[in-house]
């Protein structure tokens, strides 16, 4: 078994090295400083059609396949990490929703403009009181007036505040005081809807070129058509969305330990102490090799799960393993390549600390990772 | 508006290359679009949305029947291209090469404007585009540095060591266009694949009517040596001890740009 690239897959990675050499590697930087979304290159990649990665040609995307996805991530992802996040949220969690539940009318009105890279996807799940609990979620959605009248507050969204935002695609309550179980729909809300408002920009510790907000819904009146797919199984919607989300942050975690690999060996080879390169000493040379040997572990991982979905079958524990062991090493990773560039590599003006301070969230987003132990266990049997 | 771009394909720069036992660089590998064409390929496109239609065509001549920088070219949106790829053609000298390359333009038919970068990034002698010309009986606008195109005539701005002239002629021209005239776009994924079914039209110098004009035999020019370019000497280092400025700017004086 090996998971060789076709040719529209080579091509694909092709594109997106030359696109996030030449133009994400040299501008991003900036943008993380400048804790800024930079939509400009989102812009361009959505030019280029990178936007609509999982989405069929006739939606207006490019109908790539997830391995095929997999591997132009790790190209954007080697470059800079934020762009990399916004640009996975945007192509997963952010666009799948609509494509999988959506009906051919929301398809063409609301996925077509986030396939064809004119506009930002985004999914508001999380809640104050509700993020690994993902059914403790209060924001509700009541009948009202032949549409539906929303109210609560989603934090932590990605992609939903920028000059490029659609809006969000949202998970609410709907269950009515007959109901004895809670039921959850899925909404779109547009930007520029009555009453819907996000808070500043977070400040996270890295991915500062991605735009996470808070959302708020006061009185937020949607007509019917804004209801995504069957009202009773929006949570199961949101939930399978997450699952390919999952493959994505094991994508990102990859280019993540790759770029620190390439920093750390680069650097370790041309530093020179007690007259030799530290390349030369075991110490380091272990460290580099013990990266070396999980990375490639990691991407074998990864690229199974992808291939598992590619061929129609199930995937929800491949990726949740994939998601948990390579966020896991990106951190460690992201840590010992600091370690390996010594005092240079904790200063904020060099690539290989911005990297670091991107890795941590790698073990948190899209399910922490003590939740991939749970869904691994249940899947086991436990 | 129809358009004919010359595009060379040339050995990647980034890998180090190898001279043959004729001093003549050796292209066996694949081969890419070489940068300096990919401002012809993008000013084309421009001009001819700019136009309101037409079409890209790119003529090309290379060995071994390569096509990967011309499908770069078609990806970025051009519509066909003639290669002409002849073992026959090894050796050509510069007026071989404006040869074939004019005849390309002819079988291309109905053309507005040639376009060519000035020159070549791998061998060059800077020369074909006006030899080619000459050929089509075309007037030649070299280093070109902005185009415009209205009414049947073309007006570029010439570089010039001083600045720029304005140059003006009637269509059909050869224009040569310099480096970073325009900022030539990325292909896209969608181009890429569409560029894979594009036509090549695939010619030999026979097909041209060049059979024995062109190669070794026609050569009128010959490598007869080659040396290293002298290493690139260090920069002059200031250091400034608060008056570092009145420095640079008596060296900004020496050189007289101010
Ligand atoms: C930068 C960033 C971007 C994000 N973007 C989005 C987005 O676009 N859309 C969106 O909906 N959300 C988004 N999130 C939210 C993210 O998915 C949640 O932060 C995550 O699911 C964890 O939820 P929580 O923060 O509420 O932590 P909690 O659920 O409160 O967890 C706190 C701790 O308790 C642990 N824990 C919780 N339950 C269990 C359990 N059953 N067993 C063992 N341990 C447990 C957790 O693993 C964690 O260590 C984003 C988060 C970040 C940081």
């Amino acid at each position: 078994m090996d998971f060789s690239l076709t040719e529209a897959e080579r091509d694909l990675v092709g594109l997106c090295r030359d696109f996030a050499q030449k133009e994400i590697a040299p501008r991003a930087p900036l943008a993380w400083e400048e804790a800024r979304c930079p939509t400009d290159l989102l812009r361009e990649m959505g030019a280029l059609g990178l936007l609509g990665m999982l989405i069929p040609e006739a939606w207006g995307g490019i109908g790539m396949t997830t391995v095929g996805f997999v591997a132009a991530m790790e190209q954007i992802g080697l470059a800079d990490q934020s762009v990399a996040a916004a640009w996975q949220a945007h192509v997963t969690i952010g666009s799948l929703p609509l494509y999988l539940f959506g009906s051919d009318a929301q398809r063409e009105r609301w996925l077509r403009p986030l396939a064809e890279g004119r506009a930002l996807g985004a999914f508001g799940l999380t809640e104050p009181d509700a993020g690994s609990d993902a059914r403790g979620i209060t924001t509700r959605a009541v009948r009202r007036d032949g549409g539906w009248l929303i109210n609560g507050r989603k934090t932590f969204i990605s992609n939903a505040g920028t000059d490029m935002s659609f809006g969000v695609t949202l998970l609410a309550r709907t269950e009515t005081g007959d109901d004895t179980r809670p039921a959850y729909a899925t909404f779109v809300v547009e930007t520029g809807t009555p009453g819907f408002t996000t808070g500043p920009k977070m400040r996270g510790i890295g991915w500062r070129g991605l735009d996470t907000r808070e959302l708020y819904f006061d009185d937020v009146w949607v007509a019917d058509d804004h209801l995504v797919g069957d009202p009773a199984m929006g949570l199961s919607q949101f939930l399978r969305t997450l699952e390919v989300g999952r493959i994505s942050i094991a994508a990102l975690s990859l280019s993540l330990t790759q770029a620190v690999l390439d920093m750390a060996l680069d650097y370790a080879r041309q530093r020179e102490q007690f007259g030799q390169p530290i390349s030369k000493f075991q110490a380091i040379q272990f460290k580099l090799a013990d990266i070396a040997t999980e990375l490639e572990a990691a991407r074998w991982l990864t690229y199974r799960a992808a291939s598992l979905r590619d061929a129609g079958q199930p995937f929800l524990k491949e990726a949740s393993m994939a998601k948990l062991k390579a966020s896991r090493l990106a951190v460690s990773a992201a840590s010992e390549a600091v370690q390996i560039h010594g005092g240079l590599g904790y200063m904020l003006d060099s690539p290989v600390a911005r990297f670091y301070c991107d890795a941590k969230v790698l073990e948190i987003g899209e399910g922490t990772n003590e939740i991939q132990h749970v869904v691994i266990a249940r899947e086991l049997g436990c | 508006m129809h358009v004919v771009v010359c595009v060379k394909q040339i050995p990647d720069p980034a890998v180090p290359g190898a001279l043959d036992a004729y001093n003549t660089l050796q292209r066996e590998g694949k081969l890419i679009l070489d940068e300096s064409d990919s401002y012809g390929v993008e000013m084309a496109l421009q001009l001819v949305d700019a136009a309101g239609g037409g079409e890209v065509t790119l003529i090309s001549m290379a060995p071994n029947g390569e096509v990967s920088g011309l499908r770069t070219a078609l990806a970025m949106g051009a519509a066909k291209a003639i290669l002409v790829s002849d073992p026959a053609l090894a050796g050509s000298d510069a007026l071989g090469t404006a040869k074939v390359l004019a005849k390309c333009v002819e079988r291309a038919g109905g053309v507005d404007l040639v376009l060519a970068a000035t020159e070549s990034s791998d061998g060059y002698t800077g020369t074909v585009p006006a030899q080619m010309a000459e050929l089509l009986s075309m007037p030649a606008l070299t280093f070109a540095k902005h185009v415009e195109v209205a009414d049947g005539k073309i007006k570029i701005q010439r570089q010039t060591e001083a600045g720029y002239d304005v140059v003006e002629a009637s269509l059909p021209v050869v224009v040569t266009v310099t480096a970073g005239v325009v900022e030539p776009r990325y292909p896209s994924f969608k181009g890429i694949m569409a560029a894979k079914n594009k036509p090549v039209d695939a010619v030999t110098a026979a097909d041209l009517g060049l059979a024995d004009q062109v190669g070794w035999a026609g050569a009128r020019q010959e490598i007869t040596g080659v040396t290293q370019a002298p290493a690139r000497q260090a920069g002059e280092k200031i250091e400034d001890d608060g008056t570092g400025f009145e420095k640079i700017v008596g060296y900004l004086e020496k050189l007289k740009v101010i």
